[in-house]
């Protein structure tokens, strides 16, 4: 109930704001009824979730872990551009299997080998990985928009504006039988199941709960602190990489300049709703792709610009901490977010500075979640060199 | 025309200091927050708030001095919500920041789009000429003929500079931000500290982002801030707390940015994209450089309660 609960109280206050910009909000979530769901709208819904659940995969991976990887905008676009970039120009010449395989290999590739930087500085000398993702992005976004415009730019000289050549049609992923929603979803879902075994009944998935606690209680069991970070944070990179070049490969089927979809943000919150579940990011992730798919023409038709779906997203991010907060203050349930992960600010330019000492008496509003078993560490600030 | 001829120096100059300008008040925001132990994740909507509502003061009034008031009144109204949720009731400040960066982006561009975007109007210019001075080579033209908003930001920036490292109130911030059981001990009180802090954050912020729409590009378009916030806070954590490490790594940014015009009067085509990257690119270098020279406020990002160990 309370994943719920944060969602609607945000929809709610977002029909408030649509009542002040004088349109009626009952006409928008009709809207998103109509456009997300009826008639084969639900198929859009359908082939809109399948990166967005990839990416949500991505997510959970590095946050399970306790490190915040924000750089996913920029590491999406370079997938897509992996597959935007050479599936004009090697669908005509190789066999179609063989170029997809590359894109999908190529994509994983460039998305892990992007997330090495953030990860190496991190593991290495403990610099702070929210900021080095976030600028390292910046550089991404920078770099997939000098390719479309130079090197992958589409060769037919009639095309002036910044964009690549479309993908034809027969090299695309193949529909599920008489839909038109491609295997890309398929390939996201099993990529969530076999995530949800993973964490939940694997050693592997033990090892990254023990890290994501404590990464020094995980030293102590044999569990390499630099070589956890590295792993788990090229593998975040690579699924968001790879949601990119499913995206392209499934839907889109051309890239231009300067193109965001900002999925990243868009997902986070239903991350943290799911508790860092792959299993409960399903439903979650579904309900917004049906929302977002409906909600760009239910915004358009009562008068909004698009962009206003992200201040939903930025409400629901608002009333899940508050709602966790009240949840904490009567002790109901568990957060949204792990207990390390709320302190990992602290660890800023210097994780090792950062020594868990154990509270013996959690103070009333600093409550333990009740399913960890582990008690509340707090960090000692203060700088220590290495 | 050669690259040293006085006109192209001029323009130089104006462009370094229009694009410096923004990032400079908003790293000093920034600063005031994290030295009192607040991390403001979500200056880049802080900055677009004040971006939009400064552009929207100075339009309907026709006066960029109401216009930046507008700004900084936009910034404290941002800031409320860091003020309410983080400093009093402790919720975390990465979520909570990344919330307002989203909100700012996407409620900017609605309302910019249904307001203004059909009849784009441009934000009135102003520049005082400096009696003597601004008839000056090179200088004269650039720096001299600002407007006088840049010359009372400056003298808040330096006023700023001397709270923070001179008064009994600079004290309490960095006390809250270095350990804050032990200004509450002295008989400071946390939460107002850091109440002020944020607002005078909100203020900054909601400052540089309408010099941003007013004075450096004189109109504002959805977006606009393209990450500078996010620059800001790198620049306010290679600085620890030093407003004129602030401005220095700020025109490095700044030199950056403004370099493409006269590259491209010597022949030297370079697309902008490398130019909206460049900053980025010199961020990182200096991060993996200086990473380990960087040093926070121990408390930073972590809520105070009272009598909690």
């Amino acid at each position: 109930m309370r994943s719920i609960l944060p969602v609607v109280l945000a929809l709610v206050v977002a029909g408030l704001i649509i009542v002040v910009m004088g349109s009626n909000p009952l006409d928008f979530y009709a809207g998103v009824w109509k456009y997300g769901l009826t008639g084969n709208n639900w198929q859009d819904s359908l082939r809109l979730m399948a990166p967005l659940m990839i990416i949500a995969l991505g997510l959970i991976v590095a946050f399970r872990g306790q490190l915040w990887n924000l750089g996913y905008n920029g590491t999406f676009l370079l997938g897509s551009v992996v597959a935007s970039g050479l599936g004009p120009n090697l669908f005509p010449v190789l066999p179609g299997w063989l170029v997809t395989a590359i894109i999908i290999l190529g994509s994983l590739l460039v998305g892990a080998l992007w997330s090495v930087v953030p990860a190496v500085l991190k593991a290495r000398f403990g610099t702070n990985e929210i900021i080095t993702s976030l600028v390292m992005s910046f550089i991404a976004i920078g770099v997939v928009n000098l390719l479309i415009k130079g090197p992958v730019h589409d060769p037919n000289p009639r095309v002036t504006a910044p964009q690549t050549a479309t993908i034809a049609r027969e090299n695309l992923l193949p529909f599920i039988d008489g839909t038109r929603v491609h295997i890309g979803f398929v390939v996201a879902i099993v990529l969530a199941l076999v995530a949800q075994f993973i964490v939940s009944r694997t050693s592997f998935g033990v090892r990254l709960d023990v890290f994501g606690a404590s990464p020094k209680a995980a030293q102590h069991v044999g569990i390499s602190r630099s070589w956890m970070i590295i792993l788990l944070f090229c593998t975040s990179g690579a699924l968001i990489a790879l949601a990119g070049s499913i995206d392209v490969l499934g839907n889109v089927t051309y890239q231009r300049a300067n193109w965001n979809p900002g999925y990243g943000d868009a997902v986070m919150p239903f991350v943290f709703l799911a508790r860092l579940s792959p299993l409960a990011a399903i439903p979650l992730v579904a309900f917004y792709s049906v929302f977002a798919n409906g909600g760009i023409n239910a915004a358009r038709s009562v008068g909004l610009n698009s962009d206003f779906l992200l201040v939903v997203v930025g409400l629901i991010l608002v009333f899940m901490t508050i709602t966790e907060f009240v949840g904490e203050k009567r002790r109901l349930g568990q957060g949204y977010l792990p207990a390390g992960m709320k302190q990992s600010v602290m660890a800023l330019f210097g994780p090792r500075a950062a020594a868990p000492v154990k509270v013996t008496t959690p103070a009333p509003d600093k409550v333990t979640t009740s399913s960890s078993p582990t008690t509340t560490t707090t960090s000692t600030p203060g700088k220590v060199t290495t | 025309m050669s690259l040293l001829s006085a006109s192209v120096l001029a323009a130089f100059l104006t462009a370094i200091i229009v694009q410096t300008m923004p990032l400079i008040l908003a790293a000093i925001g920034e600063t005031i927050g994290e030295q009192s132990g607040v991390l403001n994740l979500g200056i880049e909507g802080v900055m677009l708030v004040g971006a939009y509502s400064g552009y929207v003061a100075a339009i309907s009034s026709g006066s960029p001095w109401i216009g930046m008031l507008g700004g900084i009144a936009g910034g404290v109204v941002a800031n409320l919500l860091l003020l309410v949720l983080n400093v009093w009731l402790g919720l975390n400040q990465i979520v909570i920041g990344l919330a307002i960066t989203i909100m700012g982006e996407g409620l900017t561009s609605v309302l910019y789009l249904q307001n203004y975007s059909k009849h784009p109007q441009s934000v009135p210019g102003s520049s005082w000429a400096i009696p003597g001075l601004s008839d000056l080579p090179v200088v004269g033209p650039s720096l001299f003929r600002q407007s006088g908003i840049f010359w009372v930001l400056l003298i808040a920036m330096v006023a700023i500079a001397f709270l923070l490292s001179r008064t009994n109130w600079g004290l309490s911030i960095r006390a809250a931000g270095q350990k804050p059981s032990s200004l509450d001990a002295a008989g400071g009180n946390v939460l107002r500290t850091r109440s002020s802090a944020v607002l005078l954050n909100g203020a900054f912020v909601g400052a540089g982002g309408a010099f941003l729409s007013i004075l450096t590009t004189g109109t504002f378009t959805a977006f606009m801030t393209g990450g500078l916030g996010f620059v800001a806070i790198v620049i306010t954590m290679l600085s620890r707390g030093k407003v004129t490490w602030i401005v220095i790594t700020s025109l490095l940014y700044g030199i950056a940015v403004a370099i493409k015009n006269p590259l491209q009067l010597i022949g030297v085509s370079v697309p902008a994209d490398v130019f909206q990257m460049l900053p980025f690119i010199v961020v990182m270098v200096t991060l993996i450089l200086f990473a380990r020279s960087s040093i926070v406020p121990p408390a930073l990002g972590s809520p105070y309660t009272r009598g909690a160990r």
